[in-house]
């Protein structure tokens, strides 16, 4: 009889401990887990609001996919805003260069891949010239990109002039925007076994990663999560990963464009956290003059930060013309608008320094499920636009208010 | 409102300031008298900023103790517009003044004449006209501000505070910036003003103006008033007024270090100038300069003489000067046109500023330590993380920086932490000279005495240490040779045998 009340009270204990560092931990990092929560209710919502239509695994689907020319911008306008600039521009650009790869696969015939990557050194050459006007002239960032937005509004005008909608009849184009990869192994009926392993392998990769991490900060001694704690996000995350993998499995399984997000957003990640050159962009951002008296060269980060920025306007306008299947006159319109918002709610700060490529990502795809939950439930696009502004606007407020607690 | 039967226009009396940890004003007794000049002077750091605040509203009633007398009126400011409205102005050295705008605009800023709902100009011109005369000065109200010089723009800014009916004039170091010419032009109407009835405080680190204007002298020192000295009793003269900036005593906070004869000459400069357009003036002018292999060399002076400047200008960071002359590193001349290539070059600079230029505040002490050297822990752009956290952990326990890991944020560190980690930041460039500029301001006294620390290992290492400080005890028990600065130019280079803070002073402010 004691000892089982013993046994209770030491359990009660146990919770009571767990649930006091989950809430400290909360507290603590909510800028990072503010996004997280922020997905989540968004995601009720819409669903119970849909009647479950929002969370089916076609429209979980479609809607990811959808996100793919945001984050892809996102992650550029990441780097951007971590420097204390901004880039109006990459709507257009992106609309622009979409237009030109049209161009270049219906009328001057060149094959895809060309295509592709003649447009990609475009978009590096308009975003070295910006960083020659911001890093060398000092013109301010803000009004460099809302010239260009006016310029490549133009220039998409101009290329779409002639011929209005261009329509590109070209399958493996359209496959990067509309296909998705094959599966060899056919394994299970009614699920595409090759994302299934694909996620698992995923699963697998975080994990190990993330005990490998655990084990080299205890060596050098820094603060871990308590045991239950990292034992309880390792299983939060991974049944994160396998829901939404077992879900796209149910449809068609992975597409291109998630490929495609993945590996820039891979490449990003790492550039951020591993190497010398994302390690001058935060010190940059969290401190020009800092950052120029340790020998840093600040207009040489610049140059690459904006060049980075365009080369990603072009994969954009890659995904997005490819998923309408043709260039419109009309494309890239308020791009910019969503991918800074995006980055914003994904923890970037508006005084710069701070923020996380990951953090963009899930960003964005708050911005693309507000999107496709009210186009869902046949929301107006009049309040769709109002209520974008609004998000805008909390997730900024949230930022100053996270920032000044710290303070 | 009570009145107090004085001769003083202003009595300041008891007056006591404390900041967190620190008591920059200490019963401090201030009176001018009805239609003087009063002449107001001390060390950088003295209290003289501190207690014209309080004088000015900025730091309002109830957050000092002690009272505040003007006009046989006890005054309680809570704003700044309430000291002006009582006719107290106060004209800073950064001049607050809107380039942009005309001569006339400025001075009616705030407190334009109005008719109902739109201002007047042709009574605001006119009126203009009258406060120019008043200054000497003769120009057109239609100018724009940035087209005049600074000793035109500080004589609008006098026009601007006769505008607003003032009964005490207060100069915070009013001639720092100006040439001989104008200097002489503004002590003048100074005099002339006297003449009129009007008081006014000046502010000065220039002994020679404040000996040939004041009528009385008041010397603070540590947030003390040390004396009040009387020209008609003739008691101002150079010696008195510096015996009593300096008489701090020097105690045995500096750790000694092993005599060493200095080594070559590892860095020089010769004729070295710099001019700003901006400005249209010299920074700092044929300074001849040099250090040598393992001593620390002092650059001594008051703020604003062009010490900070000329660090920034052997540092590869010039800012928007012309630079011109010769920099010689270990015999051979360099141009070092970007910090980095200071940096390889093996000079280091731990900034005065440490939170605005020094080090970033949002991010980690491991990050800010590795920054100024990351190419050495990285292959292929690739950070060895390993590597960099080691390199961390050896410089916290180096330099004992208190913190509970390498993973703290600098904003949560004590100022003299945040100073050993912009050492240590320094120290992993491996320099051959570090550059301190004030490494010691604003951090206590068991913070210094471990920088001096680390100061005399880095000397034994074979390091070379240029000091730039404005406190003359450190600068003595610190260094092995004593450069001083004034206005721009090197006044004087003594060895530290023959240095004494007396002659320091001199040298500084003359």
């Amino acid at each position: 009889m004691d000892s089982i009340s013993k046994k209770e009270k030491n359990i009660k204990i146990n919770l009571f401990n767990y649930f006091k560092e989950f809430k400290a931990l909360l507290r603590k990092n909510i800028r990072e887990y503010g996004m997280f929560i922020a997905l989540f209710i968004i995601m009720i919502t819409f669903s119970v609001l849909t009647n479950g239509t929002f969370m089916s695994p076609r429209n979980l689907s479609n809607l990811i996919n959808s996100t793919g020319y945001i984050a892809v911008l996102t992650i550029g306008m990441t780097l951007i805003l971590i420097i204390r600039h901004i880039d109006l521009s990459v709507g257009y650009v992106a609309g622009f260069l979409g237009a030109v790869v049209a161009i270049l696969m219906t009328s001057v015939k060149l094959n895809t891949g060309v295509s592709i990557l003649i447009i990609l050194v475009i978009g590096i050459a308009i975003g070295l010239f910006y960083g020659f006007l911001i890093g060398k002239v000092g013109i301010p960032a803000f009004v460099v990109s809302l010239a260009g937005m006016l310029v490549f509004r133009g220039l998409l005008m101009l290329a779409t002039q002639k011929t209005g909608t261009i329509i590109i009849p070209n399958d493996s184009f359209n496959d990067i925007g509309n296909g998705f990869i094959p599966d060899p192994f056919k394994l299970v009926d009614g699920y595409h076994s090759l994302t299934l392993l694909l996620g698992l392998a995923g699963i697998a990769l975080y994990i190990i990663a993330e005990l490998r991490n655990r084990k080299n900060m205890q060596k050098y001694e820094f603060e871990v999560l308590s045991k239950s704690m990292f034992v309880s996000k390792l299983i939060f995350v991974s049944l994160l990963i396998g829901y939404v993998i077992w879900m796209l499995s149910r449809y068609n399984g992975l597409s291109w464009t998630v490929v495609i997000v993945l590996l820039v957003t891979a490449v990003y990640h790492f550039l951020t956290t591993k190497t010398v050159l994302g390690r001058q962009i935060y010190a940059i951002g969290g401190n020009p003059e800092a950052a120029k008296l340790s020998g840093i060269n600040v207009t040489r980060v610049t140059y690459f930060v904006f060049a980075s920025m365009s080369m990603l306007a072009a994969l954009a306008g890659v995904l997005y013309t490819s998923r309408l299947q043709s260039a419109t006159t009309t494309a890239g319109v308020g791009f910019e608008l969503d991918a800074i918002a995006a980055a914003y709610v994904g923890g970037v700060s508006t005084s710069g320094g701070v923020g996380k490529i990951t953090g963009s990502l899930i960003g964005a795809l708050v911005m693309s499920s507000l999107i496709s939950g009210m186009n869902l439930m046949g929301v107006n696009i009049s309040y769709q636009y109002i209520i974008r502004g609004i998000i805008l606007v909390a997730a900024v407020i949230f930022d100053i208010i996270t920032r000044r607690k710290k303070g | 409102m009570a009145i107090y039967d004085t001769d003083y226009i202003l009595e300041m009396n008891n007056i006591t300031k404390d900041f967190p940890g620190i008591k920059a004003l200490s019963n401090v007794n201030f009176k001018v008298k009805r239609g003087e000049i009063h002449c107001l002077v001390g060390e950088n750091g003295a209290g003289k900023s501190t207690l014209m605040k309080v004088l000015s509203g900025i730091y309002p009633y109830g957050q000092y103790e002690g009272d505040i007398i003007l006009n046989k009126k006890i005054q309680k400011y809570s704003v700044i517009s309430d000291s002006e409205k009582a006719g107290i102005a106060i004209i800073y050295q950064e001049l607050a003044l809107i380039p942009e705008m005309t001569v006339y605009e400025n001075i009616f800023l705030g407190h334009e004449i109005k008719n109902r709902y739109t201002i007047n100009w042709n009574e605001t011109i006119a009126k203009s006209k009258e406060l120019l005369k008043k200054v000497n000065l003769n120009i057109n109200p239609a100018a724009k501000i940035k087209d005049l010089g600074v000793g035109r723009q500080q004589l609008v800014e006098i026009a601007k505070a006769f505008s607003k009916d003032v009964k005490l004039l207060i100069l915070d170091e009013p001639t720092a910036a100006l040439n001989e010419d104008d200097s002489e032009n503004l002590l003048n109407l100074l005099k002339e003003l006297k003449e009129e009835g009007i008081t006014s405080i000046m502010i000065s680190h220039k002994l020679k103006e404040v000996i040939s204007i004041a009528d009385t002298v008041t010397i603070l020192r540590d947030g003390r008033t040390i004396c009040s000295l009387d020209a008609s009793k003739s008691e101002i003269n150079e010696n008195t007024i510096i015996r009593n900036m300096v008489g701090r005593e020097i105690n045995d906070i500096y750790p000694k270090r092993a005599i060493k004869e200095p080594g070559e000459i590892i860095l020089e400069v010769k004729n070295w100038s710099a001019y700003s357009n901006d400005l249209g003036r010299s920074v700092f002018k044929n300074i001849n300069f040099n250090v040598r292999n393992g001593e620390v060399v002092a650059l001594a002076g008051l703020m604003g003489a062009g010490r900070t400047e000329f660090a920034n200008s052997i540092f590869g960071n010039p800012r928007e000067y012309k630079l011109s002359g010769e920099l010689l590193i270990n015999g051979k001349p360099k141009n070092l046109k970007h910090t980095s290539d200071a940096i390889k070059s093996g000079i280091a600079y731990v900034t005065e500023d440490r939170k605005k230029e020094g080090l970033i505040l949002i991010q980690d002490i491991k990050n800010n330590i590795t920054l100024g050297n990351l190419r050495s822990l990285s292959s292929n752009g690739i950070i060895n993380e390993n590597e960099e956290i080691n390199v961390a952990n050896k410089y916290k326990e180096d330099l004992t920086i208190k913190a509970p890991s390498i993973e703290q944020l600098l904003s949560n560190l004590s100022g003299g932490n945040q100073q050993k980690v912009s050492v240590g930041k320094w120290l992993f460039t491996e320099p051959k000279i570090l550059i301190l500029d004030e490494p010691t301001r604003g951090i206590d006294v068991g913070a210094k005495y471990e920088i001096y620390t680390i100061m005399n290992r880095l000397i034994d290492e074979g390091l070379s240490i240029i000091m730039i400080s404005s406190e003359l005890p450190e600068v003595l028990g610190m260094s092995d040779r004593v450069y001083v600065m004034a206005h721009g130019e090197i006044t004087g280079e003594l060895d530290i045998k023959d240095a004494t803070q007396d002659e320091i002073m001199k040298m500084a402010t003359n």
